[in-house]
């Protein structure tokens, strides 16, 4: 038997459900994993070991007592540190958060946990989300399993790197234009945006509150599927969840049959700026997606170029708001109270300290947006912007049953290659943030390396709303016919890494 | 849509209760500056016959019942307060009736 | 410091007021109005809280069913138009009371809107009916609430620090705002009164509130500007906080009047700015400048989905609407045939509801009244407590009436027998019994008991022989203390006229 941490989640749960390992045995082999190669890689900010073994242990007397199981019981992952975790320390990879240990647990959490799913940690990410590189967050950056000077993408970087490390066979991670995708791009994992709406929001930090969701990584389409079938659901302490039920997505990744679908690609989304290896492998995937019966045409939408400028009036609107609370008055870090100053002063030194350049740079930004006399040439005219992405899209799908494009215009650049220019970074996320504009579900494949950098490429599969289960079929058949031709798991192909 | 200078970022940042220091003010003028220009773009789409998106989620009424939920208890509410006194959060003094 | 004022009637002479009258009411629902944390008054610090109402990161707000209810019922009593869609929106600004730094309310979509409530006062041409234009009614949250350590009087002014309760943070709040009002001359302070006291009645009828100004359950700001003429276009306004009660209403109206009259005759302009209202001297004082005016860079809430009341929903809310209360005023006074000075008595003593009760049940209405406002609400204000406390019912009235129509008891004897119902000692026929309340209808021992009268005051029989009356009392009296109060007095005077061969 291969090492229990190379192991795929389905897997996993097999052999824990029959009894033929413990869960404590794959618990600690994860946490043995992440002892030898976190060091180097930094995906996790808090290793939670005592709380995994005794997860690990409730989950192996479940088994003894023949008690009916979950499809991941004792199986280990990281959580995005942007989760509230009753107990555990949550930073969302800001100072201003050091120290924070929530007096409660975000849905997802509360789902995973009654699954028996055995939380290994809180893993790194941009601050606040706010990136495509993890390299804001305020305790250092994660680096990329295939390249330890690249960045592993962002803005949960340590979601995607801790599964391609195989530090945890799942992980969470939240994706608001293009954080989940474009990590598993990078990295060569598997990253799926649900519906909005479909997973449950109650217990994540916002950032902007009309493009968050939560969201499975995984190495594989099967393990994610799996994850998002146990965290999606309706909340009714989210009153934006969708009540509809979940769509059948284990069904549709083990269905994996896309003869006589039609498949579109997004004009808009490719071409010039796309590193050449990107767009090289996009081309074979589309000939892939052809030769498997499904037919592909070209759509056109014309708004999109729009997208990225309205996402960057939308998003830091809604952060500055949703940041506002962060005051150092109920919780989080207080700084310069010596007992002179006022709370205003306070606040506000307590503010420049514990949030970091990037955080700064939005706040501003949207509450220009927002000020008296800007409000509707930015926030209001971005969130007609928004209709006409969602009427393209609509007009798109009227015509074929998924879009395709690549998920990110370049693979994993190297670490502080784009820190100094904000539009710059902006940029990785172009193809992900319409995505997110309109509330629709997307996932990031792995399609191979780019010959010119031998680095992950990930192809994106989008899906109309509340169809989160056409992504798990596109992607499962695309995934079995690249399985083939590599031989195994394209992290296969990642170099070793120097820990392990 | 007019460049920012250092006095709106300046008042900017007293609205939005964040200290930046002085010298830090044209450095995020300039940043903030390049990234109007780039979401300027917005405003050459003609959206006149175009309703601003209210919600991705096309529902409306969402209701809770009036029936008691789950508190916390002045310990957990309490619990990552950085300073408490009397069972209350401890502020620094506040100048201004609100 | 306090500030020059023009005398009244100068400055009504002079100038045009404007009001504008801003209501907030605190709803008496189980729960608050984003998150199930309970809003009963009262409990230890920090203990009704949740992440929600906390502001902790990550929470989401979830909205209470019967706060849109209420507000849409508000809205209706106060006929206005029920939106057919409408959002809550963020108004961004920063204040330790506040767990988010935004309060969700509503912006340019509230829930009601375009409404009017008509309101009577006294004017020099007698009674008349002003029409109170209302702009908006809408929902939103309160705040936690500071307490402030170190100054001298537990005011903000001079501490040291604060302290922070969030337990009423989030609390349900229906704001409802008029337009402004015009018209109204030198009855500016009366209008206002009348308005607040008339929203005060709605609201209670309609049972969305306690609306106790003395608590905070309903609270009022007065905005008030001056112009020259009814033509000349709106002057500066200030607003006025802190008015705790309907006769603080008038004399803040007032007293701002003749504040904003002496500064514009001396030449200098109004400050656009929030005062504080002080009941103990009168006056108000300068707080906070309004002008550098916060930009609360509203935009619609994303965490909760938009509001779309169903007209059916609606009509149903509006058929249920008890009826309004100043409508059912008048029909009282056309039923009951009283003068709209009894009404009002009726109506300041609180009695009204149970009179109606009383009334419903088959009490006669004068009977009703007289009880109600006069023994019982003498009793409550002694005892310190609400009419409504009182454990007497339409039945014990009706009983008592039957009694006294027959003879059985006279006034004074029934109020003993209400002190009985009062004290628990049981119905009204059980207390007659224990406590022997009878009037006597036997005239031997009334007889005696004038006998024994004459007897003690001798002169008074030729007092009264001579024609003086009056003088009759003291005998009648002296025979009720005898008799412990159990005679009939109009039998008693009949039989000591007929002894003295005296005729009335």
């Amino acid at each position: 038997m291969s090492e229990l941490f190379r192991k795929d989640a389905s897997v996993l749960a097999g052999l824990v459900s029959s009894g033929e390992v413990s869960a404590v045995e794959v618990a600690q082999a994860h946490l043995d994993r992440i002892a030898a190669v976190d060091g180097e890689v930094h995906a996790f900010l808090h290793v939670d070991t005592e709380g995994a073994l005794a997860s690990a242990a409730a989950v192996d007397a479940k088994v003894k007592a023949g008690e009916k199981l979950s499809v991941l019981a004792g199986v280990p992952l990281g959580l995005k540190d942007i989760l509230a975790t009753n107990g555990l320390p949550t930073t969302c990879g800001s100072r201003i958060l050091d120290g924070w240990i929530p007096p409660y647990d975000a849905t997802v959490v509360t789902k995973l946990r009654e699954a028996g799913v055995v939380i290994l940690g809180k893993t790194n990410m941009d601050e606040f989300a706010m990136g495509s590189s993890t390299e804001h967050s305020a305790f250092g950056p994660t680096h990329n399993p295939w390249d330890m000077e690249r960045i592993p993408g962002g803005s949960g970087g340590g979601s995607s790197a801790c599964v391609a490390s195989f530090e945890a066979p799942l992980a969470i991670g939240t994706d608001t234009g293009g954080s989940i995708r474009q990590p598993a791009a990078v990295t060569g994992s598997v990253g799926v945006k649900p519906t909005y709406g479909g997973v449950s929001r109650y217990g994540i930090v916002a950032l902007a509150s009309s493009l968050d969701q939560a969201g499975p990584c995984a190495r594989n389409v099967l393990d994610t599927a799996l994850l998002h079938s146990v965290i999606a659901g309706h909340d009714p302490m989210d009153a934006t969840s969708i009540k509809a039920p979940v769509p059948d997505v284990i069904a549709a990744a083990k269905r994996a049959d896309i003869k006589g679908m039609k498949v579109g690609i997004v004009k808009e989304l490719g071409g010039e700026g796309y590193q050449a290896g990107v767009r090289s492998r996009f081309e074979e995937s589309v000939a892939l997606i052809e030769s498997l019966g499904a037919e592909v045409v070209e759509v056109s939408c014309p708004s999109f170029p729009a997208a990225l400028a309205a996402y960057y009036l939308i998003l830091p609107s809604e952060a500055s708001s949703n940041l506002a609370k962060f005051d150092g008055i109920r919780f989080g870090n207080r700084v310069g109270d010596d007992g002179t100053k006022s709370v205003e002063q306070v606040m506000s030194e307590t503010r420049a300290a514990g949030f970091g350049s990037e955080v700064i740079r939005r706040i501003i930004l949207g509450t220009y947006a927002l000020s008296a006399g800007y409000y509707d040439a930015y926030y209001g005219q971005a969130q007609k912007v928004r209709t006409l992405i969602k009427q393209d899209f609509d007009a798109a799908f009227a015509k074929v049953d998924v879009l395709i494009s690549p998920t990110a215009p370049t693979t994993a650049f190297k670490i502080g290659e784009k820190l100094d220019d904000p539009l710059a970074m902006y940029l990785n996320d172009v193809a992900t943030i319409p995505v997110n504009m309109a509330g629709l579900p997307g996932m990031s494949l792995p399609i191979g390396l780019a010959p010119e950098d031998n680095l992950p490429v990930g192809l994106q599969i989008i899906a109309p709303a509340m169809a989160d289960d056409r992504l798990y079929n596109v992607g499962a058949a695309i995934e079995r016919e690249l399985l083939a031709k590599w031989g195994g798991s394209i992290l296969g192909m990642a170099p070793e890494l120097a820990g392990a | 849509m007019s460049g920012i200078s250092q006095e709106d970022v300046a008042h900017l940042a007293r609205l939005a209760h964040i200290d930046i220091p002085a010298e830090e003010l044209g450095h995020y003028a300039k940043q903030l500056d390049a990234i109007l220009n780039a979401v300027a773009e917005v405003s050459s789409l003609d959206t006149a016959n175009v309703a601003a998106m209210s919600h991705p989620v096309p529902m409306t009424n969402v209701f809770r019942e009036d029936i008691p939920g789950v508190s916390l208890t002045a310990e957990q509410a309490l619990s990552g307060a950085p300073a408490v006194e009397d069972e209350r959060f401890r502020v620094p003094r506040i100048l201004d009736e609100e | 410091m306090a500030e020059a004022i023009m005398n009244y009637d100068e400055a009504i002479s002079k100038f045009d007021p404007v009001l504008g009258l801003e209501v907030h009411v605190e709803l008496g629902t189980n729960t608050k109005m984003f998150c199930g944390c309970s809003t009963v008054f009262g409990a230890p610090p920090n203990t009704q809280v949740c992440p929600v109402c906390l502001g902790l990161p990550g929470a989401l707000p979830a909205l209470n069913k019967i706060g849109v209810e209420s507000a849409i019922r508000i809205g209706l009593a106060l006929n206005c138009e029920i939106a057919e869609w409408c959002r809550f929106a963020r108004k961004n600004y920063f204040y330790p009371d506040m767990p988010k730094n935004f309060q969700t309310s509503q912006y340019d979509e509230p829930i009601a809107f375009e409404g009017y409530l008509d309101v009577e006062i006294d004017t020099d041409e007698g009674r008349k009916t002003f029409r109170v234009p209302i702009e908006r009614a809408h929902m939103e949250e309160d705040t936690g609430k500071n307490s402030h350590v170190g100054g001298a009087t537990g005011r903000i002014h001079g501490a040291d620090y604060s302290l922070v309760d969030y337990n009423r943070a989030g609390i349900p709040l229906i704001e409802i705002v008029t337009k402004p009002i015009t018209g109204t001359g030198k009855y500016a302070p009366e209008v206002a009164k009348a308005y607040v006291a008339a929203l005060r009645d709605i609201l209670r009828g309609l049972g969305v509130s306690d609306v106790k100004m003395e608590q905070g359950s309903l609270r009022c700001d007065v905005n008030l500007s001056l112009r020259e003429t009814p033509e000349s276009k709106l002057g500066t306004r200030s607003e006025t906080k802190n008015v705790n009660s309907l006769r603080s209403v008038e004399r803040a109206v007032r007293y701002e009047v003749t504040r904003h009259a002496a500064r514009l005759a001396g030449g200098e302009s109004i400050v656009q700015e929030t005062r504080h209202w002080h009941e103990d001297t009168g006056i108000s004082t300068s707080g906070r400048a309004k002008s550098d005016a916060e930009d609360y860079r509203y935009f619609p809430e994303p965490d909760l989905l938009p509001i779309a009341p169903s007209r059916e929903w609606v009509e149903e809310l509006r058929a249920a609407l008890p009826e309004n209360p100043a409508v059912r005023r008048a029909r009282l006074v056309a039923d009951w045939g009283l003068s709209e000075i009894d009404m009002n008595t009726v109506v300041n003593s609180g009695a009204l509801d149970l009179i109606v009760e009383a009334v419903d049940a088959g009490v006669d209405p004068a009977a009703a009244r007289k009880w109600w406002t006069g023994e019982l609400s003498r009793i409550a204000n002694d005892r310190g407590i609400e009419l409504e406390e009182l454990p007497v019912t339409p039945a014990h009235l009706k009983r008592l009436e039957e009694l006294i129509s027959t003879g059985s008891l006279n006034d004074k004897l029934a109020r003993q027998a209400l002190e009985g119902v009062i004290a628990g000692e049981g119905d009204i026929d059980a207390i007659v019994a224990a406590r022997g309340l009878a009037v006597v209808s036997d005239d031997g021992p009334l007889l005696a008991a004038i006998d024994e009268a004459l007897a003690a005051d001798p002169a008074v029989a030729e007092t009264i022989k001579s024609g003086k009356l009056a003088a009759a009392g003291s005998v009648v009296g002296a025979v009720m203390k005898a008799t412990r109060g159990q005679a009939d007095a109009a039998r008693v005077r009949e039989l000591l006229f007929e002894k003295l061969g005296v005729s009335e």
